[in-house]
């Protein structure tokens, strides 16, 4: 199960766990799967997440990858000037 | 309020006008005779967007009533290049002195009657020139760059006509 | 720099040609926002709040209507209800519902046969006002006893018990920060604020919008990105996305605050009222200043763990930012990520809180966030790189973050230039220059993410061999030129015939604006991919011609070449022969990529700045400046110079003179740029560029873009700078000379 970690102040929206896996093989699995386990979390997700899955950013495609060992940090959507 | 009749001369060109009495030279250039490429940044008289020459002197057009333009010469940068581009305008562009180009007429006109007055500035002598233009992009740094440079060569071109 | 991985001997990539766009710019003919007219056009003029909080009671527009000439009048009862979220933050400010909520919130909106006219009609247009409670500093409104501005502003993000103003919070982290700090020789703790500043693009916001009854419309409109123009009007105005047609026009200047609306909506309303006619609405600078686009203000504690040596144990950030009356505007979740972007330390915690107050509604500014950030804990290092006497630059270098660390927030970095950076400033003559008396010298890095986004290209083969590209990123500085450099390397075909335009939001599939420092990186990537597209159906239509396998086929030099046992049987087929005769072959050629572009590469710089401060006045000269930024390949080095200098100079401004100044009555004070100062050309030096050329994997070209981070690290390298010349600190933003001069006063005794 890929391991998704959540920033401090998403904890509490998942009964205070800060890692939380997740049964996904795609970034758009893993996010469904997230609320799914966790409702508090949909806000969160609909306001746009980004993700770094093993390291790398995923922006904003929910086809990328996810491994059953993949470490997953959930970010916020970012914008720029 | 009745309009103002105006007659006057635009990059050689005799154009004549009705204008608002509050209207802007600016306004008249851009809105009554399609030369928009005057523009305006502020209309206060701080950014030089809207830099032209009356009768020689550079002043900003949104300071000045269209009125006052009667009988006086009005050069804008839709007159700046003749038969070829001014050097200005083509040392502007090989030395990327635009980025959005929204201050470029505006400064060209005003490096234009710098380098009149004086044909050999000194890189301090351009800043404090150009201090009344305000560019956004650049940092400035290529604008010295580009007018010194078309001082450069416009001095040598004097020198070999000479 | 010399790197085994950077790939040379590219024939274009690199160079300086003329912009495609030049001439039309230095002539006066490009046509920007307020350069477009139409027959029939009425002008627009807005009536707005001259109050920072107010209950709007009555709206009279009887006087106004009777004016001849005068066409329509549109007041929030004229827009459509029922928006939520994002939506309806657009629709408040577009027109302010039962409250005005900032000084310069727009009120109402009147349409006459001149613009002069339509100022005297909006003169006319009589609104009651109930004054209320305001605040506007970001300390004062979340005090206690501080006025609930809004009610119900908090999102999900926000814990019990915070004030009523407080609308997002965000925490994240890692390690043990208090072990760092207990292993630390010394931690010091300080608290920063930056004032908000304006993008300050020189061109005001301008429209023509044109909508019929049928709710169908079409608009003209200075924009970072038109689809953006588009999907908003069309949710403020309750209309469908595909009826509004919008073209951009030349944008003089966006730096982020032209990736939304403002008035744009109000064009095609009154259009609509008005019969159809079309609308021009054009802003004033004063409106610009008190409605559009500032940034953020910001409050920032830090704290930080430092040995002797110069390794950092331990970081600790607590921002608090306001970005107007509305939720979501600060760049609190940009701001947090970039703080300690650069380094890579063992143990971190992040905590930011986002608060209203009743200013206009914050847009995006050139790496938002990041320059807050950089400020306050670049500052700090500093600070302690002094204390400690140490080389500052020396003390990055060991810290930094490089490739394979883990960044500050969460993902590794795979390849980045920081360190290069970092030893390119030591490195640099400017870094040994001895400094006089009342001169100082300050250092500081920075960083932005970088953003690919979704992104629609299209290129088209001519008859004779040349390329027609279609992008939907509008052109700020130069995109056009290298984007085309790009695309004329991929063909093999000479510059000057490839053409780029930038077209309208019919032409192409959803176009993500120009921001992020995204353009070049992804639209050009996208073009890459276009090219490439086109270049395998040349090969194609080459090898149906000689009748062999299209895989037997490689493209060089804007030829198809018959390649492996057929090396040499043909002459080579060049693009122009293909193009001719392309109709008899299959059919136009064309390629087309469409993606939300992932594998940016992060951006990293690094400043060097000097200042003299004269001791009697306060007043700072900077006395020379030099960007080192990494540009992964710099595909026209002089505009990523202009991206790097222009990007300083904006910092050097926030630094030291740009500052939005509330009065006691909630209004701004300074809403014209005399009183806003930007700098001129004789308050800066030449800024010297230094380069970097560390390719990002995720290009094909290994483009980073290059926008942004130029903003970020003048705050602090200014602030430095300004503490070594004086030995007083600034912790307050701008360094006005009010403000060294009480601190230079207060150091001495
Ligand atoms: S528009 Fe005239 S000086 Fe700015
Ligand atoms: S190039 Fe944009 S304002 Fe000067």
């Amino acid at each position: 199960m890929a391991r998704v970690h959540l920033w401090a102040s998403l904890r509490r929206f998942a009964e205070g766990q800060e890692v939380v896996e997740v049964d996904a093989a795609t970034v758009g699995q893993m996010l469904d799967a997230l609320e799914r386990a966790h409702p508090g979390l949909g806000p969160a997700i609909k306001a746009g997440l980004s993700v770094a899955v093993d390291g790398e950013v995923i922006a904003n495609n929910r086809s990328a990858p996810v491994k059953p060992d993949s470490e997953v940090f959930l970010l916020q959507r970012l914008k720029g000037g | 309020m009745s309009k103002i009749h105006v007659s006057t001369t635009v990059n050689g060109d005799p154009v004549e006008f009705l204008a608002d009495p509050r209207e802007t030279l600016l306004d008249a250039l851009r809105n009554q005779l399609d030369l928009t490429g005057t523009k305006e940044g502020c209309g206060t008289g701080d950014c030089g967007a809207c830099s032209v020459t009356v009768d020689g002197t550079l002043v900003c057009s949104c300071l000045m009533l269209a009125a006052e333009a009667n009988g006086k010469r009005v050069e804008t940068i839709e007159g700046m290049a003749r038969e070829e581009l001014h050097p200005l305008q083509r040392k502007f562009i090989e030395h990327a002195a635009l980025q959005c180009g929204y201050c470029t007429p505006g400064i060209l006109v005003a490096a234009k009657a710098l380098l009149e007055r004086n044909p050999d500035p000194t890189d301090t002598e351009v800043r404090y020139w150009l201090a009344g233009n305000l560019c956004r992009c650049t940092g400035y740094d290529k604008i010295i760059r580009a007018v010194q440079d078309a001082a450069a060569e416009m001095r040598q071109d004097h020198r070999g006509a000479a | 720099m010399a790197r085994d991985d950077v790939k040379t001997g590219y024939k274009l990539i690199g160079t300086r040609p003329n912009r495609p766009d030049g001439l039309d710019k230095v002539t006066g003919r490009a046509r920007y926002g307020a350069d477009f007219s139409l027959p029939g056009m009425l002008h627009a003029a807005v009536v707005r709040s001259p109050h920072a909080h107010a209950r709007i009671v009555k709206i009279d527009a009887s006087k106004a209507l009777a004016l001849d000439g005068v066409k329509a009048v549109v007041t929030r009862a004229d827009l459509p209800t029922g928006l939520t979220g994002e939506d309806l933050n657009l629709q408040d400010n577009t027109l302010a519902g039962d409250t005005a909520l900032y000084d310069g919130h727009a009120v109402a909106a009147v349409a006459a046969s001149s613009a002069l006219l339509a100022q005297d009609a909006a003169r006319l247009i009589e609104v009651t006002y109930e004054v209320l409670p305001h605040v506007t500093d970001v300390d004062a409104a979340m005090a206690p006893g501080a006025p609930v501005i809004r009610e119900g502003v908090a999102d999900y993000s926000v814990p019990e018990g915070m004030h009523g103003n407080v609308a997002r919070y965000m925490e994240f982290g890692h390690g043990d920060v208090e072990a760092g700090f207990a292993a630390a020789d010394i931690v010091r703790a300080q608290t920063y604020k930056t004032e908000a500043t304006h993008q300050g693009y020189i061109e005001p916001h301008a429209c023509v919008g044109q909508m019929g009854e049928d709710g169908r419309g079409e608009m003209w409109v200075c924009t970072q990105g038109h689809w953006y123009i588009r999907r908003m009007c069309a949710a403020v105005l309750g209309i469908e996305a595909a009826n509004l047609r919008v073209t951009p026009s030349e944008i003089g200047g966006g730096f982020g605050g032209k990736t939304t609306i403002f008035m744009e909506p109000l064009s095609l309303a009154l259009s609509k009222k008005a019969g159809g006619r079309p609308v021009k609405l054009v802003m004033s600078r004063s409106e610009v200043l008190r409605a559009t686009g500032p940034t953020a203000s910001a409050s920032m504690d830090v704290k930080l763990g430092m040995k002797t040596d110069g390794t950092i144990t331990a970081g600790q950030v607590y921002f608090r930012m306001q970005g107007g009356a509305f939720r979501g505007m600060s760049p609190i979740g940009e701001a947090l990520p970039c703080a300690f972007a650069c380094y890579d330390i063992p143990a971190l915690k992040h905590e930011a809180v986002e608060v209203i107050a009743n200013r206009p509604k914050a847009a995006a500014y050139r790496a938002p966030g990041s320059p807050m950030a950089a400020f306050a804990v670049e500052s700090l290092v500093d600070e302690m790189c002094r204390e400690l006497k140490l080389d500052p630059i020396e003390v990055r270098l060991k810290n930094g973050a490089t490739n394979g660390s883990k960044s500050s927030y969460g993902p590794v970095y795979n390849v980045i230039g920081l360190k290069e950076t970092l030893e390119a400033a030591q490195a640099h003559p400017n870094y040994a220059i001895p400094l006089g008396p009342n001169q100082g010298r300050g250092v500081a890095s920075g960083f932005w993410f970088n953003h690919g986004g979704e992104t629609s290209v299209t290129l088209a083969v001519g008859e004779d061999g040349t390329a027609t590209v279609m992008i939907g990123t509008p052109d700020i500085g130069g995109s056009r030129a290298s984007i085309g450099l790009m695309v004329a390397e991929t063909l093999g075909i000479p510059y000057e015939n490839v053409r780029v335009n930038v077209v309208e939001t019919g032409a192409l599939g959803v176009n993500e604006p120009t921001h992020g420092s995204r353009a070049t990186f992804a639209s050009g990537k996208a073009a890459v991919e276009a090219a490439r597209q086109a270049i395998a159906e040349m090969c194609r239509r080459a090898a149906a011609d000689w009748g062999i396998d299209a895989d037997a086929v490689e493209w060089k030099d804007g030829a198809a070449h018959p390649a492996g046992p057929n090396a040499g049987k043909f002459p080579p087929m060049t693009i122009g022969e293909i193009g001719a005769k392309m109709g008899s072959t299959g059919g136009p050629i064309s390629g087309h990529h469409e993606v939300t572009a992932e594998g940016v590469g992060a951006s990293f710089g690094t400043h060097v700045v000097d200042v003299e401060v004269d001791p009697e006045t306060g007043r700072t000269t900077v006395l020379r400046y030099l960007v080192v930024q990494d540009a992964g390949t710099a595909i026209h080095p002089a505009y990523v110079e202009g991206q790097y200098q222009g990007g300083a100079a904006q910092g050097i401004g926030w630094a030291l003179n740009e500052e939005y100044v509330y009065g006691a009555d909630g209004r701004l004070q300074n809403p014209v740029f005399l009183d806003y100062r930007i700098p001129v050309a004789s308050d800066l030096p030449m800024i010297d560029t230094v380069i970097i050329e560390v390719p990002n994997p995720g290009h094909p070209y290994g483009v980073r873009g290059v926008g942004e981070t130029g903003i970020t690290p003048p705050l602090p390298a200014v602030a430095s700078a300004i503490a070594g010349a004086t030995g007083a600190r600034i912790r307050s933003l701008p360094c006005s000379p009010p403000k060294v001069l009480a601190a230079i006063k207060a150091a001495r005794t």
